[in-house]
């Protein structure tokens, strides 16, 4: 046989029947990691078969990085490890250790968002924003990475992340708009946001 | 959420470790590098995998390097990404360079390999989908069932493959070392593939795929040509490989290689035969296109109309020809 070996017919029946107290070899054994994430160390305890995206959201409860096909179709869940975007949904989180994770969580600092964060906020590039996450951390390695990157460089680098809304050119602009603020270029003010708030709301009298 | 079944995860040192975890833990070990294609393939529940041997640890199966000669040697570990990168694998092999970053995403490619892209599982529209869709028209042949369901007619399985490097790797002569229990083989890459959806590797299961050997260029040209339907994500619906050696203005040699038509790699031999001899101009590489077309036989599995995919032979063999001349 040379190909993987075929899945039985009904697994989903089988393990519902299956005994709960199962054979004491067969029984997965969590696995304790430190993974460092966003700069932290976190030691935790997962079954060897949870991916990264999982390990995230439910035992670190980083539930920003967003789980969407979980098939690498759609890029929602991509995360950057060691400088490079990976989608946490085909990565086993116990192949993480030793490793810098950066997930959305981690973009902002204590002077405020990230300016790829506000440059999307500024310029509405998230409609629903179930893939900004993603664009987030596929564009934060991208301009770390190459700091002037031209349209076509970002319209190509992000390819792998899927948006149902906003027909993708305010993210484009946005990618542009942060990659201007991080080289220290000054930018065009956007009608409505007050660029001396740190969330760029407008203060309003009441 | 779609999980991962569970699994004994085993992280090999060396590759001779690897191949005696896979030895001794039998059919339902497998080997993962990337994971790209292996753990969708694991989560719609296509594969059973009890034990996984990880690639993770070893480094020596990472890195290209050119001989001075031009003859190249690229670990199976080695990103698709890390390719895309190599600038010297651009100026020296444009076309495996073209194949490989017309695979799927950026992100995509900075997990996956260009060994896992060789031994990517066959693919069709019944048997990648996820286990209730698969429950519901009551599995394929592939998969548990014993129906085709693209040409139930038909004892066999269809699904095809559809690996971008494969047919360039093919055109260029390219030879794949395989590590197994009984020592280290080379065979032509070509020879992996059986045309069978099933069993569409002769690859034996407990043998590691190491490195790609591709010959010197030896004035050999290329190009590759694929189809689909968006920019990104899409595997080749058809992926076109022309290589050609030329001998003044007329060609010596030449290959052609179609790949994403069955369920395996196509060597499109009459119309390699029809050009030799001649000069590449619009006639012959018509002609050419038009012989290509006979044998190439893609069953409605895939993305587009079948007709319309068959059709398409014509073009980008007659293009793929053009291209190489001018390469
Ligand atoms: C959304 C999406 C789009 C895609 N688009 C394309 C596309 O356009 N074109 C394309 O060609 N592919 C495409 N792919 C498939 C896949 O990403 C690539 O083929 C990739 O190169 C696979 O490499 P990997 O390292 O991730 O493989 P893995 O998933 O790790 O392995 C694939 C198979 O090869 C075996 N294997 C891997 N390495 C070895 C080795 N060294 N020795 C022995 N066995 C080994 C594994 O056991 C497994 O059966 C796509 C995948 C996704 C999810
Ligand atoms: S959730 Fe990971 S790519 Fe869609
Ligand atoms: S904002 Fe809704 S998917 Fe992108």
């Amino acid at each position: 046989m040379t190909e993987p070996a075929r899945e039985s017919a009904s697994p989903a029946k089988k393990k519902a029947r299956a005994p709960r107290k199962a054979k004491a070899p067969a029984r997965p054994r969590k696995v304790t990691t430190t993974l460092r994430v966003n700069g932290e160390d976190h030691e935790v305890a997962f079954l060897p078969h949870k991916t990264l995206l999982e390990v995230l959201r439910e035992d670190l409860g980083l539930t920003g990085t967003k789980h969407g096909c979980e098939l690498g179709e759609c890029g929602t869940c991509t995360v950057v490890v060691d400088g490079e975007p990976m989608l946490s949904c085909l990565l086993l989180a116990v192949e993480c250790d030793g490793r810098e994770i950066t997930t959305v969580e981690g973009l902002s600092t204590a002077q405020g968002p990230h300016p790829l964060q506000r440059a999307f906020a500024d310029l509405n590039a998230a409609q629903c924003g179930y893939c900004t996450p993603g664009f987030l951390c596929a564009s934060k390695a991208l301009l770390d990475r190459d700091p002037s990157p031209s349209r076509d460089t970002i319209r190509e680098e992000l390819a792998g992340n899927l948006c149902r809304c906003t027909g993708y050119g305010k993210i484009y602009e946005a990618v542009e708009r942060a990659a201007a603020v991080m080289r220290g270029e000054p930018v065009p003010p956007v009608p409505g946001i007050d660029p001396a708030s740190p969330t760029g709301e407008v203060a309003r009298g009441c | 959420m779609m999980r991962l079944p569970v699994f004994r995860y085993l992280a090999p040192k060396s590759s001779a470790e690897a191949v005696r975890m896979l030895s001794t833990e039998g059919p339902t070990a497998a080997v993962v590098a990337g994971g790209t294609d292996l753990y969708p393939n694991m989560k719609r529940r296509q594969v059973s995998v009890r034990t996984l041997v990880s690639l993770r640890r070893l480094a020596a199966l990472r890195g290209a390097q050119a001989g001075p000669d031009g003859a190249w040697r690229i670990g199976a570990g080695t990103s698709l990404m890390a390719l895309e990168r190599d600038r010297r694998l651009a100026a020296e092999r444009p076309a495996l360079h073209a194949a490989v970053k017309s695979i799927s995403t950026p992100v995509l490619r900075t997990m996956g390999t260009i060994g896992g892209n060789v031994l990517l599982d066959t693919r069709c529209n019944y048997y990648d989908q996820n286990f209730e869709w698969r429950r519901a028209v009551n599995h394929c042949l592939k998969c548990t069932g014993d129906t085709c369901w693209t040409a139930p007619g038909s004892d066999r399985c269809w699904a095809v493959n559809s690996s971008d490097s494969v047919p360039v790797l093919i055109a260029m002569g390219a030879v794949a070392r395989l590590e197994g229990p009984a020592g280290v083989r080379e065979v032509p890459v070509e020879s992996l593939y059986r045309d069978d959806g099933i069993a569409w590797l002769t690859k034996a299961k407990d043998e590691l795929l190491t490195e790609l050997v591709l010959p010197p260029p030896d004035g050999w040209r290329s190009h590759y040509g694929k189809l689909r339907r968006r920019g990104t994500f899409d595997f080749p619906v058809l992926g076109v490989a022309t290589a050609l050696r030329l001998d003044g203005d007329r060609v010596a040699e030449a290959r052609i290689v179609l790949n994403g038509v069955g369920s395996a790699p196509l060597r499109a031999k009459e119309a390699e035969a029809f050009v030799v001899g001649k000069r590449v101009d619009a006639e012959t590489a018509k002609q050419a296109g038009e012989l290509a077309f006979k044998p190439a036989k893609p069953l409605d599995n895939t993305d587009f109309e079948n007709a319309w995919r068959k059709k398409m032979v014509k073009v980008y063999v007659r293009d793929g020809l053009l291209a190489a001349a001018r390469a």
